[in-house]
């Protein structure tokens, strides 16, 4: 758009006088664009914008209002339901879930970081290398990124229960007394869940890398096996580099699947008993029976300044990509 | 296989926790003291064999049509739900029932918006406090003119149990059963168990059981509620109904910190030894599991642990089933036989779109499930839910169901469930299904912190 105008411009200036003296008679600030240009432009900027401010930008600002009441989805809103930042001062002082949540968030994200992300990266170098039945072991890792996250909670659920599950069983303790409870136990079911959150985060990430991978011009590693690189230092050096724009998609992919968990710790047992998260916080509180939809919307506006880190970041380097 | 049977499950046992306790009613409002001043809710209930329901004219219609929303989901009670609406299209002129059903937990979450936006003309609900809440709201149509036609064929305790706080009939109670502690006769018989009245009776049995090599009491509590019943029975044993309802209310200044509550705290730490291991990632259906395959010796639940029974597959494990009052803790409040016994209603919205048109078939059908026979047809679908009106056919009732209609007969006070006698934001996921989780993490633990806790969340609530 911005471009059209700007070539369209130098043309329309040779006839400035002539239409300079038209605008003047009527009185009306010179302009540019022809009436056809000004319709086009408004559908295109006001019709996204529309939707945006309906859709995204009413409920979030409806969200931060809703954060100062005591509303309970019931009836108007009244003055009587405005208390000030009192969500806020209990979320942060008396609530007891609100910095569990927030920690068990924060361990989600480190989790993908450090441990789901950089495996499903290497899974994806690994079948990069055109080695036998690669499109197999592809279709083999991929095929949890097609079900629901849902269905993958379902699934890990039945795996890790204590008595009739796989996993007990197969370790031969589903019979004892100290049966390892994977879901039951708070200091160890986030990191059950976080495994059966991996399962499906690795083939996602791996499916991503790979088409990066695919699209690395071959002659730069040519190259670099010409001057004498070491695989692991052709991948350092030249094909990582290369993928700088895959890699901010990576980033940004695992910090948003990070903000986002819910699914599978709601399936399990409703996020709670050592599987609060903020995403779940905000459903028990505002969408449940329990409907307190002013503190769930506190919580919320804390997970849209948390969740805008990493957008405002994602941004800024688009933009300055762009520029 | 396992897992869409288990999806089923988790949907089945939320429908029908809920549907347990409602008889209590709103125990926390004014009708505390009315409710008292009924006692023994056994009284109407054993009264019950008496006349058929009384039919009326001028309010209701044939023919025509009228919409339902239910929440019966799991494959017994939904059964039962389409045999009754059958069964009124048989009997009204052919009533047209568009019947709308929606996953129970989902019902459940979404009732403020679905009876604000456009529901159906006529719902399935719990009796109760919850009923009360959405009537005071003037979400929910009162009904006295049916409530009227057929309350002769209720007793007193049911009567209270549909009443608002603005004493209008909001309801009509279709079924109720009772939580007791669950055990297997053959096990039993096997092994020369004796039924223990008295709470050392009690673990003595326990650690009999244990050294017997058996889990003493099946336990399961992934799901958070089912550690409410323990909690619910204790107190009432305890501390009694009174401050039972008090303190689930918050009325009369009752707060969580009270130590009368550690003190069931303490009590409970005796027992927690005894419980399954693992007893946190386990669901509800697990721990009837462990008792149907002689694992376990004891199991304190609903009477819906008979439909995971029935769902083996086995009449003779069905047949083996048997329960007892949970045992005298040697209080004076041991007199009440005091114990969870929730209602299932039939209510009608405010806003239904339709419910002009409809009115009159709206009410007819409120007055075919206030029939004894209406219920019994919903209760062979689904055997966990006694009927409540007064001709309903007892005779075909099994043991187990007829002994379920005794000990709630028996009972001087009877409450509903936690999660339907206190308001539901508390009883959560966010509130006491976790912080007794909590508890149970650390049994033996000083829970001075953790009671604190508990206040501090609800004084966090907004008015209700």
């Amino acid at each position: 758009m911005a471009n059209t105008t700007t070539s369209a411009a130098p043309a329309r200036t040779q006839k400035a006088p002539e239409a300079g003296a038209l605008v003047a008679r009527r009185k009306r600030r010179y302009t540019l664009l022809t009436r056809h240009d000004k319709i086009l432009l408004a559908l295109m900027v006001g019709v996204p914008l529309t939707l945006d401010v309906l859709l995204i930008w009413g409920p979030t600002l409806a969200s931060v209002a809703l954060s100062f009441t005591n509303w309970q989805n019931i009836g108007p809103i009244t003055g009587k339901n405005f208390v000030g930042l009192k969500n806020y001062q209990f979320m942060f002082t008396g609530y007891t879930l609100f910095w569990p949540a927030f920690i068990h968030n924060l361990i989600w994200l480190a989790w993908l970081t450090l441990i789901a992300t950089p495996l499903g990266m290497f899974f994806a170098v690994l079948l990069d290398r055109e080695m036998r039945g690669t499109r197999i072991y592809q279709s083999v890792f991929f095929l949890p990124v097609v079900l629901s996250l849902v269905v993958v909670g379902f699934i890990w659920d039945l795996q890790f229960a204590p008595t009739d599950g796989f996993i007990n069983n197969a370790l031969g303790t589903a019979k004892s007394a100290n049966l390892i409870d994977w879901l039951g136990n708070p200091r160890i079911n986030l990191f059950s869940i976080l495994i059966a959150t991996s399962w499906r985060h690795i083939g996602y990430i791996m499916i991503l890398y790979l088409a990066g991978l695919k699209s690395v011009d071959p002659s730069l590693r040519e190259a670099a096996r010409v001057d004498g690189a070491t695989e692991v230092q052709t991948f350092f050096r030249v094909v990582l580099p290369v993928m700088a724009p895959i890699n901010v998609i990576i980033v940004v992919v695992t910090a948003i699947e990070a903000l986002r968990a819910f699914d599978i710790a709601f399936i399990i047992n409703q996020g709670k008993n050592g599987l609060e998260l903020l995403s779940i916080l905000i459903y028990n509180n505002s969408i449940s029976e329990a409907s307190l939809v002013g503190f769930g919307s506190a919580i919320a506006v804390i997970l849209l300044l948390i969740s805008l880190v990493p957008i405002v970041a994602f941004l800024s380097r688009v933009m300055r990509t762009l520029a | 296989m396992g897992d869409s049977r288990e999806a089923k499950r988790v949907r089945n046992r939320l429908a029908l926790r809920d549907a347990a306790l409602n008889l209590d009613l709103d125990l926390s409002r004014r009708d505390v003291l009315k409710i008292a001043g009924y006692g023994s809710l056994a009284a109407f209930i054993a009264a019950c064999g008496g006349s058929g329901g009384g039919t009326t004219s001028g309010i209701t219609a044939t023919g025509g049509k009228m919409s339902l929303g239910s929440y019966n989901t799991d494959p017994g009670s939904k059964a039962g739900t389409q045999a009754i609406v059958d069964a009124f299209k048989a009997a009204n002129g052919g009533t047209k029932v568009t019947l709308n059903t929606v996953d129970h937990g989902t019902f459940q979450n979404q009732i403020s918006s679905y009876l604000q936006g456009t529901p159906e003309d006529v719902f399935t609900w719990f009796s109760g406090h919850r009923m009360r809440f959405f009537a005071d709201k003037g979400l929910a149509t009162p009904i006295d003119d049916v409530w009227d036609a057929v309350k002769s064929n209720y007793t007193s305790g049911f009567e209270a149990s549909i009443k608002g706080n603005d004493g209008k009939a909001y309801a009509i109670p279709t079924d109720y059963y009772p939580w007791a502690v669950f055990y297997r006769k053959d096990v039993w018989a096997a092994k020369g168990y004796n039924v223990p009245t008295n709470w050392d009776d009690f673990k003595a049995l326990c650690a009999k059981m244990k050294s017997d090599g058996l889990i003493p009491i099946a336990f399961a509590d992934k799901d958070g509620w089912p550690a409410q019943g323990t909690f619910d029975i204790l107190n009432l044993r305890m501390n009694g109904y009174d401050f039972h309802v008090n303190l689930l209310t918050g009325q009369n200044g009752q707060k969580w910190t009270d130590p009368k509550v550690t003190a069931v705290f303490k009590k409970w730490s005796e027992i927690t030894q005894y419980y399954s291991p693992a007893f946190a990632g386990l669901t509800w259906e697990q721990g009837a599991d462990q008792l149907l395959r002689k694992q376990a010796g004891m199991y304190l639940l609903g009477l819906f642990v008979s439909d995971e029974f029935k769902a083996s597959g086995s009449q003779a494990d069905v047949d083996q089933l048997d329960f007892f009052a949970f045992p005298h803790l040697g209080t004076q409040y041991d007199a009440e036989e005091a114990l969870d016994a929730p209602i299932d209603v039939f209510m009608m919205t405010k806003k239904s779109p339709t419910l002009n048109s409809d009115l009159g078939q709206a009410k007819a059908f409120l007055e075919f499930m206030a029939k004894g026979s209406t219920q019994v047809l919903y209760w062979k679908n689904a055997p966990g839910s006694i009927p409540t009106a007064n001709d309903a056919d007892t005779s075909q009732y099994p043991a187990l169901t007829k002994k379920a209609v005794q000990i709630v007969s028996n009972a001087k006070k009877i409450t509903q469930y936690f999660d339907r006698d206190s308001r539901p934001d508390y009883a959560g996921p966010n509130g006491m299904q976790g912080f007794l989780l909590k508890f149970l993490s650390n049994p033996s633990g000083n829970t001075t912190t953790l009671q604190q806790q508990m206040q501090a969340f609800w004084d966090s609530l907004p008015a209700e």
